[in-house]
């Protein structure tokens, strides 16, 4: 958080407190929303149960509980384990995720950082999860960790290729990096000419959400793409023989990530902090603009896990060439197209 | 064979030898890979011992018996009524189903017949249990491929055809209500209405994994040409049921082979699927249980009145001799070969379970497939765990 949005001067080690703790907030708080609103209620309404009902008003505490249960498990290390690498896995894969939140704006002042290149930087640290999952894959002297640890990296890393080409469309049409400009320009923009609303990019880079929702429902290992950690198959993948807090973190890591690569969804498609065809006041805005990026956020989310509840999924192989043959095929006619309408237009 | 110039010969020859090289240069160590006995795949106690190239399987060797309860030893020294208590559990999911086979074995050796009343109410709660059996397939074949929503549906119905059979038999998974020369009792009050509305709620239970499974792309890429069983391997394996009828071999004991139930009086259809793949087991058997909740409403509404129950003797000794009596289970054929010396207890019981030869095919049809498609296919096998170790 800028100092601006308290009003007053705060020396500098006050303001990265602050902003620790907001990123703390930040990452932990959509987290916890996403588990309990999504994958406890909504998954057990679609599939006509309950979910959680006793801890809570409606089960609202069930979260606390589960962590509260995490945390005094037994932290196992497996027998044939690389210790240290094992220790130090999710630990990689949460930090990824926590830097990945620091480039997305919340506000006209409220951010972490407000790098010149910040989508490029938010794709670039959200890779080095990679390396965290096949720590986790290889230190677990597991079969089926391995597997799924391999797994894990050749899918990620095919689908980082179409997740930063369909972000190219967002780019060449905002004509910046920086993800505050990219939310400026929607706000801002026209849609020939249109400019009651603004141009949220969802309207004129449909071909690039549809993308970006495919790769980042197979970077974050979800249904239809959740190989790496196909129950069925390899028992839990890279998880198996994660136990106690080792298994919070990585659970952590990963609906932390969905939400920050929710966030990043709606800073690139949806708008950001911004209501279209509403402007506030910047110190006004500052405030609810964070509510408004935790509705789009849940609302991109809710597609994730909609998908996630309903899809079965594919095999290896085929991952790859839906990958390799279509996504990168037609995320680079997109971003053609795109060129050629921004010069056009 | 055809003509072939030495020149070519020589060509072939040192092609292959190239790719040897190439292969011995670039080859890698095999992983041998044990899938089971506790792995969620299994679900039971199988244990499958794969050996694999990267993903793919190149040779498959599957480890039953872990829960071998030695069901055909214990028969015999249990009295004839009392091993009906055993064979509930060979196919925990369609218990009833077991005891009818064992059951008209004994008539037939005690040259009994149960009544017309008890033949339809039989066959009703054979239908019913083949429907509670096949329905968790459905729902769990769906889990084994990676979406987990259809197997609460699954559950969801198949509670009201277990309610149907508890409220009929006292008992949700072990009924125990065959008796030799008829059934334990009649059909409590209001039980045919409800039935009615049950069967109801099956067909639109089938129409709705019909629209959720079978119209995704997902499904159809994971499941068609996957796993194919070719008629004649089929038969030469000795499969039965729904995965001989899906690699499209039109053979069902309860069309083909009379027995003491009353099939032929009903207006019903055997499936069969001409593709033999994962696919089609998962097609015929959804067929399957919609047939069975037709024929369970035609059942209900011809059900003639009378007695249950034959008269036999209050002590139950079974003259000598053999018999051998075999049913369409809801896994495949199942069969009982009893040898009586005329006591109260059989002198021998043979159990031919369905699960056990359907996978015998295990080694040849997942040789070369990759690993996601061993647990597809094993559940499209699909197997009881009790039905294969008794």
């Amino acid at each position: 958080m800028s100092s601006g949005v308290l009003a007053v001067d705060l020396a500098y080690w006050q303001v990265t407190i602050l902003r620790v703790l907001g990123l703390l907030a930040a990452v932990l708080l959509p987290a916890g929303t996403i588990v309990y609103v999504f994958l406890f209620k909504m998954m057990s309404f679609m599939q006509s149960r309950l979910g959680p009902m006793e801890a809570g008003p409606y089960g609202s505490m069930q979260l606390l509980a589960e962590v509260g249960k995490w945390l005094q498990k037994e932290d196992l290390f497996p027998d044939g384990a690389d210790r240290k690498v094992f220790a130090w896995a999710p630990i990689v894969v949460v930090v990824s995720t926590f830097i990945m939140y620091a480039v997305v704006p919340f506000g006209p002042d409220a951010w972490f950082a407000d790098l010149p290149t910040g989508i490029f930087f938010a794709l670039a640290v959200s890779s080095v999860s990679v390396i965290g999952i096949l720590m986790a894959g290889w230190a677990s002297a597991n079969k089926y960790s391995l597997m799924g640890g391999l797994r894990a990296t050749g899918q990620l890393i095919a689908y980082e290729l179409p997740l930063v080409l369909a972000v190219l469309g967002v780019v060449i049409q905002a004509g910046t990096m920086n993800m505050q400009g990219i939310v400026e320009a929607q706000r801002n923009g026209e849609i020939f000419g249109f400019g009651g609303i603004g141009n949220p990019f969802i309207l004129t880079q449909f071909v690039g959400f549809a993308l970006f929702m495919i790769a980042m429902q197979a970077e974050l290992t979800q249904p239809p793409f959740d190989m790496p950690v196909a129950e069925s198959e390899l028992v839990a993948g890279y998880l198996t023989e994660y136990s106690g807090l080792r298994f919070l973190l990585f659970f952590i890591g990963e609906f932390a990530t969905a939400g920050a690569f929710s966030a990043i969804a709606a800073v690139l498609f949806l708008g950001g902090w911004a209501l279209p065809g509403i402007s506030f006041d910047s110190n006004l805005m500052n405030v609810l603009g964070p509510l408004v990026m935790l509705g789009k956020m849940m609302l991109v989310v809710f597609l994730v896990m909609w998908f996630r509840f309903t899809y079965p999924r594919f095999r290896e192989d085929q991952l790859q060439i839906f990958a390799w043959k279509f996504l990168i095929p037609i995320s680079l006619v997109n971003i053609a197209v795109t060129a050629v309408l921004k010069v056009a237009f | 064979m055809t003509a072939v110039s030495e020149r070519q010969q020589l060509a072939y020859i040192a092609s292959q030898a190239a790719d040897m090289r190439v292969n011995v240069e670039l080859e890698t160590e095999g992983m041998t890979l044990n899938i089971g006995p506790q792995h969620p795949a299994t679900h039971g106690t199988l244990r499958i011992i794969v050996k694999l190239d990267g993903e793919q399987v190149v040779a498959a060797d599957p480890v039953p018996g872990y829960m071998h309860r030695g069901y055909e030893k214990l028969s015999e020294v249990r009295t004839y009524p009392q091993v009906t208590t055993l064979i509930n559990r060979i196919d925990w999911l369609g218990s009833f189903a077991n005891e009818v086979p064992f059951i008209l074995a004994a008539e037939r050796l005690m040259e009994v017949e149960a009544p017309p009343r008890a033949q339809w109410i039989r066959t009703i709660l054979f239908e019913l249990s083949r429907i509670a059996n096949v329905a968790l397939f459905l729902g769990d074949m769906a889990v084994q491929l990676g979406a987990v929503t259809p197997v609460f549906y699954a559950f969801r119905d198949r509670e009201y055809v277990l309610n149907l059979i508890e409220s009929a038999t006292g008992g949700r998974f072990h009924p125990n209500f065959d008796r030799i020369g008829g059934l334990k009792d009649d059909l409590p009050k209001g039980w045919i209405a409800e039935t009615n509305q049950v069967m109801q709620k099956v067909q639109a239970f089938c129409d709705e994994l019909d629209a959720l499974l079978l119209g995704n792309e997902i499904f159809n890429v994971r499941t068609r040409g996957i796993g194919v069983v070719p008629a004649e391997v089929a038969q030469s394996y000795g499969l039965s049921g729904a995965n001989l009828r899906a690699s499209g071999v039109d053979w069902d004991h309860r069309r083909d082979t009379p027995c003491g139930l009353v099939y032929d009086k009903l207006d019903w259809k055997v499936w069969t699927h001409p593709d033999g793949d994962s696919y089609a087991r998962y097609w015929v058997r959804l067929q399957e249980v919609r047939e069975a909740a037709k024929m369970v409403v035609q059942l209900c509404d011809g059900l003639p009145p009378g007695p249950i129950m034959a008269k036999v003797p209050r002590i139950i000794k079974v003259p000598a001799g053999e018999a051998w009596a075999v049913t369409e289970n809801p896994l495949g054929e199942m069969g009982y070969y009893i040898v009586s010396k005329g006591d109260l207890v059989p002198d021998r019981v043979k159990i031919r379970s369905a699960s056990f030869n359907n996978i015998s095919i295990v080694p040849w049809l997942l040789r070369g497939v990759y690993v996601p498609d061993v647990i597809s296919i094993l559940a499209s096998l699909y197997f009881i765990l009790g039905d294969i170790d008794r």
